[in-house]
């Protein structure tokens, strides 16, 4: 299993498992990139209308070839078919939402289905017309890798190249675009046709992705790694890089996942590597992760509570409240029968002082800056410079047995 | 009977405003001179108008502020003007032409709540925002670019926190990187909407410094502006607006208490307008 798993991982495991490589981590780039504005322009679920809409269009496409003769299979030509539709959907969304008092939400959720709807009924209808040659189009729902070929992998690198060529254009009055609307219109930006070329750019990684990861899971194509991503970085410019990687790599561990048994679907497993990148990501990133969010509050609790004891030891008080006893008595600043400890009587006074620093500080310093960041638990010495405590200190004209730390 | 004239045509026909009105804008004598002018300018929701038949005149190098009660259409009239908004009837002009033609002239500092403020962005990617017109589709961001970011961010104090994502900063923070943003573009005409809405009182005067400099160097200032009690000491020129135009001219002679009293109605008590310091 594991030789499986690295034979598809170098590229070793056949001919048919190294297209399926190849186009799906090419795919899961295209997908990233072009999820990344959707995503910073908060309008993520129109390409799951997209992607519906395309089934109607595939089936469409399949009975007229059929009807002129030809193969009903065409790959190109049931692509143009779906891109058809998915346009159509595209263009419903954005009209019911500029023409009646509709949210895009409520047009998205009507068009979507109907489409798929419409997608379905072709499909039975499909079924009972001509047998036997239907039989690809199941795997437009969910996708399917058997029997890739070569023009298959040739259409995704070149419309996931063309998607990521506009996207890299386009860049500036995209960001411009997702971040403040108003403005972009203000300095000509033609911000219906940006927003348009980015559903444009949607539309085609939907349509080349169609055959691969199939329309039902393609958003998460789209969409999951620039979710990802927003975890790792504060720079819409990184999200880009971030999302584009992250896709690309679920694409190429996707597919050697897949490699590794008989008959495993390689776009659910694509779609579940992704996920894998979402959840590491929610977890451990240190800025935006749950986790760090999580320990940044206790730490921060502590020290409201080490706060608030120490100000009791130094008014003499009587600390009552348990989480507070138990926060001092861990910090070693009072005994088991809640008596302060040597060092709880020279922090408790440090507290006291640098209570007085900050109050004389707001008088002394006129920057508004430093309050901001002021939130009465940061060490006097990690916001104001040496300098600036002396002339407090200075000014205060206290006695200074309890010199700071920085000091000493 | 057919050929005598009827004295009320007659009077028509000899009043320079009546025959004024037929001529072409080209040669409306407000125009030229102006820094913005607006003609007929009408906004609708449904049918409920919220701006209606709205003709102003901007003077070039002046401050101008838009004032009225709220729901009067003062954003409303300005993002119209800009054309974020349609239009239902009537143009602008910037410098005398057509405004879609000078949009390199203007600049714009939106409501600081029109955005969302976790945007992935630092301070600095913001005010680069406002280059990008220069810049193109393609074009690197050359050192030039990153020293004038940074100037800008210089002019409003806010040139320490380049590098913080915009979520970190305070409301008048924002506004500050909002106007920063605005100075990049070296536009002729700044055109705010709400600049002093909710800010501390050192943005207010850092705001307010920029934009007086903005004057001194012969550019053209128009705030959308609540604040009564400062139009005197911040602004020379103001429009009044209710749904329609109310009154414009200069603050000396325009801003006075039967206007205001015309402008918000019974919304402003009379004590309120004997308290402004108007002369």
């Amino acid at each position: 299993m594991l030789s499986a798993f690295l034979d598809a991982l170098t590229l070793q495991a056949g001919y048919n498992a190294a297209l399926v490589s190849v186009g799906a981590t090419l795919l899961g780039i295209a997908g990233g990139c072009a999820g990344c504005f959707l995503f910073l322009r908060k309008r993520t679920l129109v390409s799951d209308a997209v992607a519906h809409a395309t089934l109607p269009g595939v089936c469409f496409a399949f009975i007229l070839m059929v009807f002129l003769g030809g193969d009903g299979r065409n790959l190109v030509g049931l692509l143009t078919g779906s891109a058809v539709t998915a346009g159509l959907g595209l263009l419903t969304v954005d009209w019911i939402t500029r023409k009646t008092r509709l949210s895009e939400d409520a047009a998205i959720g009507a068009v979507l289905s109907v489409f798929f709807g419409l997608g379905v009924v072709l499909l039975t209808v499909i079924q009972t017309l001509s047998h036997g040659k239907q039989a690809g189009l199941e795997g437009f729902l969910l996708g399917s890798t058997a029997g890739m070929l070569f023009q298959d992998a040739v259409i995704i690198a070149v419309g996931g190249a063309l998607s990521t060529a506009i996207i890299l254009v386009l860049r500036r009055p995209m960001t411009l675009v997702a971040f403040d609307p108003e403005y972009a219109g203000a300095t000509g930006v033609p911000v219906r046709l940006i927003d348009l070329a980015m559903m444009g750019v949607v539309m085609m990684v939907t349509v080349v992705g169609l055959k691969l990861v199939g329309l039902i899971l393609i958003v998460s194509s789209l969409i999951i790694p620039s979710v990802s991503a927003r975890f790792w970085t504060d720079r819409s410019d990184r999200l880009l890089v971030i999302a584009a990687f992250t896709g690309g790599l679920a694409g190429y561990l996707g597919t050697a996942v897949s490699a590794t048994a008989p008959n495993l679907p390689t776009g659910p497993i694509i779609v579940l590597v992704n996920f894998a990148f979402f959840s590491i990501s929610m977890l451990l990133s240190p800025k935006r992760g749950v986790l760090a969010a999580f320990l940044r509050h206790r730490k921060f609790q502590a020290d409201v509570h080490l706060h608030q004891g120490l100000t009791s030891l130094a008014r003499g008080e009587t600390i009552r409240e348990p989480l507070t006893q138990k926060m001092m008595r861990r910090a070693g600043y009072i005994r088991e029968d809640l008596v302060a400890t040597g060092k709880g009587r020279a922090a408790a006074a440090k507290t006291v002082l640098d209570e007085a620093r900050w109050a004389k500080a707001r008088q002394i310093i006129q920057d508004e800056a430093i309050f901001a960041s002021y939130d009465g638990l940061t060490p006097i010495e990690a916001v104001l410079t040496r300098d600036q405590i002396r002339d407090i200190d200075a000014a205060l004209g206290a006695p200074s047995p309890l010199s700071s730390p920085a000091e000493g | 009977m057919t050929t005598t004239t009827h004295p009320a045509l007659e009077l028509a026909a000899s009043d320079g405003r009546t025959a004024d009105s037929d001529k072409d804008v080209d040669r409306d004598a407000g125009l030229a001179g102006s820094a913005l002018a607006v003609r007929g300018l009408t906004v609708s929701y449904g049918t409920k108008p919220a701006v209606f038949s709205i003709d102003a005149t901007v003077p070039k190098a002046s401050m101008t502020a838009i004032v009225g009660p709220n729901g009067a259409g003062k954003s409303t009239f300005l993002k119209a003007v800009l054309g974020i908004i349609p239009r239902l009837s009537g143009a602008a002009y910037v410098d005398g032409k057509p405004l879609e033609t000078m949009r390199r002239a203007i600049a714009y500092v939106p409501q600081r709540a029109s955005v969302d403020w976790d945007f992935p962005t630092r301070v600095r990617d913001v005010v680069t925002m406002g280059q990008f017109r220069g810049l193109g589709l393609l074009g690197f961001i050359r050192p030039a670019h990153r020293k004038k970011t940074l100037d800008c961010l210089e002019r409003v104090g806010m040139a320490d926190f380049a590098d913080r994502q915009i979520g970190q900063l305070s409301g008048g923070q924002q506004q500050r990187v909002f106007l920063a943003r605005a100075l990049a573009q070296d536009a002729g005409l700044y055109l705010l909407d709400e600049p002093f809405a909710g800010v501390d009182a050192a943005t207010e005067k850092a705001i307010i410094d920029v934009l007086k400099g903005l004057k001194a160097e012969g550019k053209t200032v128009v705030c959308v502006h609540h604040d009564l009690a400062t139009v005197t000491d911040y602004f020379d020129h103001v429009l009044m607006l209710n749904i329609r135009k109310i009154a414009e001219g200069p603050v000396s002679t325009t801003f006075t208490g039967p206007m205001l009293q015309e402008t918000y109605g019974g919304r402003l008590a009379t004590a309120h307008i004997d308290q402004l310091k108007l002369d």
